[in-house]
């Protein structure tokens, strides 16, 4: 379809001005991590590792730091567990309705307005005396990332050719080794791809932390909000962009490990 | 033993197995998800005492009004932000040669990349009072202007959080669409803006509805945003939600509240269900109109 000049450049203009007000937001705390003063004006005026000297050589950071790493590592453990063990019996099911109506109660907290789920939590991990526990956080987060390691897995277990189990099962294989040697590695990728979005949703959480966190255990987003309250120093955005270098990291990993699944083969 | 029941037993079996596996996510889904939200409900009827009465509260103070009112209308206008700048967004898009337009879904995506807390301090340091827009409108002389702890600087940053949202949806639908339906528009002599606006846009309709109903309903549960860009003064639903839980632990208003939120937003979820329903009804049936 052809579009006048004029026409193309409006759109143009457009595009411009709302691209950079998708992107300007994402990027800006990389530069400011770097500034030599002491506050968050654009553009620095010069620059300097100091802020994340400060931010490595304060506890209270660092400790957020590693409990944000290690919560984030056990929740996709945890998920990818969950989440393959549910992929594979959806495929398994029969009952074709049924699969669907289970499959939409495993993906039901990605639709549910996070302040409702952390108002329940809240109450729940008080009775229980989990507020501010490492399983507290683990369970809290395990239920927001479930979705994503479901979908993950669902979608890899899809592109797999259950031919491959039979005809293994046909030449003696027991179903047991059938699984760990033509099953499984066709899968890996996507659970791989699953469990690093289910550590992104775990290590970018907010809302759900600031209700179960404790002053002994917090994680680097909680301290990050709990911080931009009180002042706003240089340091939260060098913890910004150590969070957005991690995240960056990982989603590409997921990505292509989820682009690779395609070509994945018989081990 | 007769043969016949140990079949049945084995058929039973091969229904209940696939179950088995099922059975840890959905110990975690029962007891961390279903239990806590059903349990705040139970109390949105029960706390402090037996009845309707939180719902009176939630719904009766004129303090709630604002509040639900600001609400709504935050995510109306957000959601209208992002209808006026993502149509065109998305119409570009889908004009656009494939590596430009490349680009431009990769722009859409960036947001996806970095968390909300970190573009929500990149909000706090763009809009702050000697921040990036207001040194740009000292430049020309203008400003300076209060966006932080306003509503307005909540608004700025609702939108552009949701964008994508928008866009996507809407680039969807618009590449499914038959351009030489246009160029058939076209050459029985329709000008070219009213071939865009009666065939084009009549035709996106399904993923701006889409589009613009996953926007408001997220705009309508949103605490971090609103919390940090917005004053008290300004609060919307989630803050009032977590001032009454987690400041005056009044569970019994808090769920009410919830309640509230979470009957609005599974409505709207059921009106986008059966949107998307009738797009793809439509997709099958579109033809040329009029034959």
């Amino acid at each position: 379809m052809r579009t006048s000049l004029p026409t193309k450049i409006a759109l143009w203009a457009l595009a411009v001005v709302v691209s950079a007000w998708l992107v300007f937001p994402s990027i800006i705390v990389i530069p400011l991590s770097f500034t030599d003063k002491a506050s968050l004006v654009f553009p620095p005026s010069g620059w300097s590792p100091r802020w994340y000297e400060r931010f490595f050589s304060n506890p209270a950071w660092t400790m957020a730091l590693g409990n944000s790493l290690l919560i984030g590592l056990l929740v996709a453990v945890l998920a990818t567990i969950l989440g393959t063990l549910a992929a594979f019996s959806l495929r398994a099911l029969r009952n074709r309705s049924l699969a669907n109506a289970l499959k939409l109660g495993l993906l039901a907290p990605m639709i549910m307005p996070g302040i409702i789920i952390a108002i329940g939590l809240y109450a729940l991990f008080l009775k229980l005396g989990w507020v501010g526990t490492l399983h507290g956080f683990v369970f809290a987060h395990t239920v927001l990332a479930l979705p994503f390691t479901v979908i993950a897995i669902t979608v890899g277990l899809a592109g797999f050719d259950a031919q491959l189990e039979q005809a293994a099962l046909s030449l003696g294989a027991n179903p047991l080794s059938t699984f760990f040697w033509v099953t499984l590695p066709n899968v890996l990728p996507s659970m791989i791809s699953g469990a690093l979005f289910a550590f992104v949703t775990s290590f970018d959480e907010v809302l759900l932390s600031l209700f179960i966190k404790s002053p002994y255990l917090n994680t680097l987003p909680v301290l990050m909000y709990s911080s931009v309250t009180r002042n706003t120093d240089p340091t939260l955005a060098a913890a910004a962009t150590l969070i957005m270098v991690i995240t960056t990291v990982l989603v590409i990993t997921g990505l292509i490990l989820s682009g690779r699944k395609k070509h994945a083969s018989v081990l | 033993m007769s043969l016949a029941s140990e079949g049945a037993r084995r058929r039973t079996w091969s229904t209940v197995r696939p179950l088995l596996l099922l059975l840890p996510a959905y110990a975690l889904l029962i007891g961390v998800f279903a239990y806590p939200v059903l349990d705040s409900m139970w109390r949105s009827v029960t706390e402090p005492t037996a009845g309707w009465g939180n719902y009176a509260w939630a719904l009766g103070s004129s303090g709630n009004l604002a509040v639900i009112g600001r609400t709504f209308g935050n995510a109306l206008f957000a959601t209208m932000v992002c209808v006026v700048l993502g149509f065109p967004f998305a119409y570009l898009m889908v004009i656009s040669a494939p590596r430009t337009r490349a680009i431009l879904i990769a722009i859409t995506l960036v947001p996806f990349w970095t968390s909300l807390m970190i573009r929500t301090f990149a909000w706090i340091v763009i809009l702050q009072d000697r921040g990036i827009v207001n040194s740009l409108l000292a430049g020309i002389g203008l400003g300076p202007l209060e966006l932080l702890r306003t509503n307005t600087g909540v608004l700025i940053g609702l939108a552009h959080v949701l964008m994508p949202f928008m866009i996507l949806p809407l680039y969807a639908t618009m590449n499914s669409i038959d351009l030489r339906l246009i160029m058939a528009a076209r050459s029985l002599g329709a000008s070219p803006f009213s071939a865009f606006w009666r065939i084009f846009v009549p035709l996106s309709v399904p993923g701006l509805a889409a589009g613009s109903l996953l926007v408001f309903i997220q705009a309508l549960g949103f605490y971090i945003t609103p919390a940090l860009l917005g004053s008290p003064a300004d609060s919307m639903l989630a803050q009032s939600i977590y001032s009454q839980v987690n400041g005056l632990l009044a569970w019994g208003r808090g769920g009410a509240l919830g309640v509230i939120l979470l009957t609005v937003t599974l409505v709207l979820l059921g009106a986008v269900a059966l949107l998307i329903r009738i797009g793809h009804r439509r997709d099958v049936s579109v033809g040329i109109p009029g034959q």
